[in-house]
C-alpha cells in the first residue's frame, strides 16, 4: 500500500469534517482563485502545475495536468512550465552556494 | 419524460456498446426536474455512411476505408423530398468521409438546386487528396457549402495521435486550398468552421479561448484563418469507448462527465432540433443514438419515408449513460458548446 492513494483527490471535502468553517473558508478562496482574471484560466492552470511539480504533491499533479489540458494547454507549454518551475527550485538551491562560498573564504587564508 | 433505451449490442469484445455511468441518466434528469423532449426540427442531419479514408481512435462512427455501408441514390432522393416538402432550414452531410460515396455530388448539387437549406457537409480534410475530389474545395465554393473540419489541434503530435500519421500535413495543406477558394477569410460569404476533439480523456477547453488560440497559432504558423471553432466532447461509445477501455480510462472518464453534468445544457441540446438519419433511411434522435441502433421513439415513424414536422415535434427522446457527454461542463453538440 501507498501513503498516497488516488481515489483520495475525491475524498478532499472530508478535510472540513471537524472544521467546516475554516474549509469552507479555504475552498472560497481556493475556487476564487481558479477563476479568469488578470490571468486566464489556462495561465493559472499552468502556474498550478509547475507550482505541483515544484511542492511535489500528487495529488495536485494529477489535478493541474488535467486542468491544463482541458484548457487547451500541449505538453510543450506544460513541460516548459515545469522547467522552469524546477529551474528555479534549482537556483534557489544553487545560489546557497554563496553562504558556502562566504564560509570558505573566511576560514582560509 | 425521456426513455431509456433498452437495447443491448455489443462490441467485437464482446463487452456493452454502451458505458458504465456510476448513475443512470434518466435519473440525473429527474432529479433536475428536466424533461427532454424535441422542438421542431430544423436540422435534417444525414450519415450517409460509414466508409472513410481515416480510422480516427475517437470515432464514434466506426468509420473506416474497409465500411461498406453507404447510402444509395433512393434514400438520398427520399432525404432531398423531405428537405423540400418541410423546408428544413438546414442539412447537415455527415459520415464517415461523405465525399467518398458516389451520389454525393448529387445529393448537394440537387439540394442546392432544389431547396433552400443551408447545405453542410463534415469534412475530414484529407479526403480532399483521394481520387477524384482533388476539385473538392472549388465543388464546395460553387454549391455554398458551410464546411466544418476536424482538427483536434494546432499541431501535429496531437492530431496525428488521434486521426493517424500523416493527417495533420495533410490537413494543413486542405485548409490553404479552402482559404484559397475563399473559405474563412470573412470576405466571400463562405463559411469555414474548425472541430475541436480533445486527443484523450479528458473535456474540451473553454470554447472561445481555444478558438483563439487555434486562430494565433494557425495563422502564424501557416496563414491559415478559419471562421468559427466548435468544442466537441468525445463521446464513450465506439472505437473510443474501445480506447477507453484500453486505456483504462473508461471509469474515470465516466465520472467526470458524471461530476460535470450541467443542467442549463439541456435546452440547447442538438437532439431537440437535429433529426438523424442513417444510410437505409432509418431515423434517430442523434448520430450518436444512431450509432447505438436506438431509434426515434416507436410513437413515430421509423423512417425518412415515414416523416411529418407535426407527428416528430414534441416527441420523447431515447437517452442512454452515452448522453452525459452532451451535457457536461458547457455542453456538447455538431455546432459546440450549448449553455
Amino acid at each position: 500500500m501507498s501513503y498516497y492513494e488516488e481515489d483520495d483527490l475525491e475524498r478532499f471535502g472530508e478535510v472540513g469534517k471537524h472544521a467546516p468553517e475554516l474549509f469552507e473558508k479555504f475552498m472560497a478562496w481556493y475556487k476564487a482563485c481558479q477563476e479568469e482574471g488578470a490571468l486566464s484560466k489556462r495561465e493559472k492552470a499552468l502556474i498550478g502545475l509547475a507550482v505541483s511539480v515544484t511542492i511535489q504533491c500528487p495529488y495536485c499533479i494529477d489535478a493541474y495536468t488535467l486542468s491544463s489540458m482541458e484548457n487547451g494547454s500541449n505538453m510543450e507549454q506544460m513541460t516548459e512550465a515545469m522547467h522552469l518551475a524546477s529551474a528555479i527550485r534549482g537556483g534557489a538551491s544553487l545560489i546557497h552556494g554563496i553562504q558556502s562560498h562566504n564560509v570558505h573564504d573566511k576560514i582560509s587564508m | 419524460m425521456t426513455a431509456t433505451a433498452q437495447i443491448q449490442i455489443t462490441r467485437r469484445d464482446g463487452r456493452s456498446s454502451f458505458p458504465v455511468a456510476p448513475v443512470s441518466f434518466e435519473k440525473t434528469l429527474i432529479q433536475n426536474n428536466l424533461d427532454l423532449r424535441t422542438a421542431e426540427v430544423e436540422i435534417l442531419q444525414v450519415n450517409v455512411g460509414k466508409l472513410c479514408n481515416q480510422a480516427c481512435k475517437h470515432c464514434h462512427v466506426d468509420a473506416s476505408p474497409t465500411r461498406t455501408e453507404i447510402m444509395e441514390r433512393k434514400t438520398i432522393d427520399a432525404c432531398l423530398a423531405v428537405l423540400a416538402k418541410h423546408e428544413i432550414p438546414t442539412l447537415d452531410i455527415t459520415g464517415g468521409a461523405p465525399e467518398l460515396i458516389p451520389d454525393f455530388r448529387y445529393f448537394v448539387t440537387e439540394v442546392k438546386k432544389k431547396t433552400n437549406a443551408k447545405i453542410m457537409v463534415r469534412h475530414n480534410l484529407t479526403v480532399m487528396f483521394e481520387s477524384g475530389n482533388e476539385d473538392l474545395a472549388e465543388f464546395f465554393a460553387e454549391n455554398e457549402v458551410e464546411v466544418v473540419c476536424s482538427l483536434p489541434y494546432f499541431m501535429q503530435q496531437q492530431t496525428d495521435a488521434q486521426r493517424g500519421d500523416g493527417v495533420f500535413e495533410k490537413s494543413v495543406e486542405a485548409l490553404k486550398k479552402l482559404n484559397a477558394v475563399g473559405y474563412g477569410t470573412g470576405q466571400s460569404g463562405l463559411t469555414l468552421n474548425l472541430v475541436y476533439n480533445p486527443v484523450g480523456a479528458f473535456l474540451p477547453p473553454e470554447q472561445t479561448a481555444i478558438e483563439n488560440d487555434f486562430k494565433r497559432e494557425l495563422k502564424q504558423r501557416y496563414e491559415i484563418v478559419f471562421d468559427n471553432l466548435y468544442t466537441i466532447t468525445n463521446m464513450p461509445i465506439a472505437r473510443y469507448l474501445d480506447w477507453l477501455r484500453r486505456s483504462g480510462n473508461e471509469q474515470s472518464y465516466m465520472q467526470k462527465l458524471v461530476n460535470s453534468f450541467n443542467s442549463t445544457t439541456a435546452e440547447g441540446l442538438m437532439c431537440r432540433n437535429t433529426l438523424s438519419v442513417d444510410w437505409l433511411g432509418n431515423l434517430y434522435d442523434c448520430d450518436f443514438n444512431q450509432m447505438l441502433e436506438i431509434p426515434v421513439t416507436e410513437k413515430v415513424g421509423q423512417t425518412i419515408y415515414d416523416f411529418s414536422p407535426e407527428t416528430f415535434i414534441d416527441r420523447e427522446i431515447m437517452t442512454n449513460a452515452h448522453c452525459f457527454g452532451c451535457t457536461a461542463g458547457s455542453g456538447s453538440s455538431c455546432g459546440g458548446t450549448v449553455a
